[in-house]
């Protein structure tokens, strides 16, 4: 059931489902790109997220009823959108375990497998973008291997330094920047989810919609590319 | 440039916002009250959308390194251009080397100084914002800290002359505030008790309070089923109520998703009353309708465009002035 919710007098939620599912996410995506494409400038921004889209509007550019109606007609022709594959998959490198993951010996415990295991269960999908939030650039996936879900930590950490690749529930997700968090730590990525600097034509490096998979790599593969990354020598690697 | 003598509680640099990524994840932040934004950046001859220092209940102290046409809007923070007292909503010619200092916070909370030609760091995806949890913006991402020296850009228009708003020319700032919202996205999550609690009660401000939500204290919102919905997007102004019963507000620094339920969404307008509200105000909610808050959004428009019409025609009457002589 699709529902038109309002957010503030600038704001209208489009709810197309309330549970994670790839075909929900997949037309929530597909209306973004319809609404960005045919409604034009009343419209000032959308935001997707697992099965909502959020459509920013100005109030005095377009009366809201109005803008109901044209979004209701647009949420029914997608309405027949299927998960298809993602448009890309985007190669994250991780280095997995020792100080760079602290949490991994505890989720093969939890799990009752070796940390190889884990490291093979979790490397194994193709993880999907459902939408980016909590900081710049994190990417909430879905593909999570059920036999890794395990609780967030009892108490979250402080700190959970930028790139650590973590786990939570059926979720798995990578911290761009510095930030306290709840979720487990399996490895480390080199790559910069975000980067801020001034004039960055790139700040992120996943779109929503995005697929994603991880591919383990020694510590010395890691350093290497954290240097290509510093050194702006570093060009994403993705399937098509 | 400006230099920080003194940084105050926490000083940044905001902007009108940095709108455009939310879908990756990147929270608008900026202002916190926008009108006052506007009214300083007007005031000290630029854009209403320029860049200035928020500074929060405590001011600090700042020296101009070279003269300037500044401005001071929001809350009153007891502010003297080298121990001379300043209105709340004022401009002033600030002499090369003179010091400007706030004192005591008499109304509100967060008060914008701006200077003409605007605070001068570089934009970061299209704004000078400061969001610091991310370290994104402003001075180094972070707030300003004694030492700091701030740049100033290169003024557009002519500068008008200095110019105080009256105490009856002022919009409201500070103490308790009626707020108004539009109920939903997620009203039907509340018990029909829930919504009348939330709209019936004189809400308390909580010592948990920042630039990205007010938690409220009161008696528990009744909900029907849970807190939790799936994380779905969220906009400053959302109010959340959270497993406990309390809302919290959302204000401009706040993730672009969360996942408790959303009982209303305070009218654009009336959130900056909520952003000059400090620990113990009491805030209450009023419904209204989606032609209400459209009506309130027109009025601050047309009161802005009323301030940029006088400080523009102070500008040309001053230039007239000195081509005369």
């Amino acid at each position: 059931m699709i529902r038109l919710l309002p957010q503030g007098e600038g704001g209208i939620t489009v709810e197309l489902g309330t549970a994670v599912d790839p075909a929900v996410n997949a037309r929530v995506h597909a209306l973004a790109g319809a609404v960005t494409r045919r409604l034009g400038a009343p419209v000032l921004e959308v935001v997707p997220s697992y099965a909502s889209l959020l459509v920013i509007f100005d109030p005095l550019a377009i009366p809201r009823a109005r803008l109901v109606r044209r979004l209701a007609a647009l949420a029914r022709e997608v309405a027949g959108t299927a998960a298809g594959p993602p448009r890309r998959v985007v190669r994250v490198p991780v280095c997995y375990g020792g100080e760079l993951g602290p949490d991994l010996e505890e989720v093969a415990r939890r799990a009752g497998v070796p940390p190889a295991e884990v490291v093979a269960l979790h490397a194994a999908p193709v993880y999907r973008v459902y939408l980016l939030g909590f900081t710049p650039g994190f990417p909430y996936l879905g593909g999570l291997d059920p036999r890794l879900a395990c609780p967030r930590l009892d108490s979250p950490r402080l700190r959970t330094p930028a790139g650590s690749v973590a786990i939570a529930g059926p979720q798995a997700g990578i911290y761009p920047v510095e930030s306290p968090g709840g979720w487990r730590v399996l490895g480390r990525t080199p790559l910069r989810l975000f980067d801020p600097a001034p004039g960055a034509s790139r700040p992120f490096l996943l779109a929503a919609g995005d697929g994603l998979r991880f591919v383990p790599v020694e510590r010395e593969a890691f350093d290497e590319t954290a240097r290509a990354v510093a050194a702006g020598a570093w060009r994403p690697e993705v399937e098509r | 440039m400006i230099a920080v003598v003194k940084p105050g509680l926490l000083c940044t640099v905001q902007d009108a916002g940095r709108p455009g990524f939310r879908a990756f994840g990147m929270p608008v932040a900026g202002a916190m009250d926008r009108l006052a934004l506007a009214a300083a950046n007007l005031l000290a001859g630029n854009e209403p959308g320029a860049a200035a220092v928020e500074l929060t209940l405590a001011g600090g102290a700042w020296r101009f390194e070279a003269p300037a046409l500044a401005a001071v809007a929001g809350a009153d923070l007891s502010a003297t251009l080298d121990g001379s007292p300043l209105p709340a909503w004022s401009s002033f010619l600030a002499p090369a080397g003179s010091t400007l200092a706030f004192g005591a916070a008499r109304a509100g909370v967060r008060a914008y100084l701006a200077v003409r030609g605007g605070v001068a760091v570089p934009p970061v995806l299209g704004s000078r914002s400061t969001y610091t949890r991310a370290a994104v913006g402003g001075l180094e991402g972070r707030a300003l800290r004694a030492g700091d020296r701030l740049p100033v850009g290169r003024p557009a228009a002519r500068p008008p002359p200095p110019l105080a708003l009256g105490p009856g020319e002022t919009p409201p700032c500070g103490g308790g505030a009626r707020l108004r919202v539009l109920l939903g996205p997620q009203e039907d999550r509340f018990t029909e008790e829930g919504i009348a609690t939330f709209l019936g009660t004189a809400w308390k401000v909580t010592p948990q309070n920042d630039r990205m939500g007010y938690r409220l204290d009161g008696p528990p919102v009744r909900l029907r089923g849970g807190a939790d919905v799936l994380t779905d997007p969220i906009l400053p102004g959302a109010v959340q109520v959270t497993g406990s019963g309390l809302p919290i507000a959302m204000m401009v620094d706040c993730h672009t998703a969360g996942g408790y339920a959303k009982i209303a969404t305070i009218a654009g307008p009336d959130l900056r009353l909520l952003a000059q509200a400090r620990a113990g105000d009491e805030v209450r909610f009023a419904a209204c309708r989606q032609a209400e808050a459209v009506a309130a959004l027109r009025a601050e428009r047309a009161w802005l465009d009323g301030l940029a019409r006088r400080v523009a025609r102070a500008a040309g009457g001053r230039a007239g002035l000195r081509r005369a002589r």
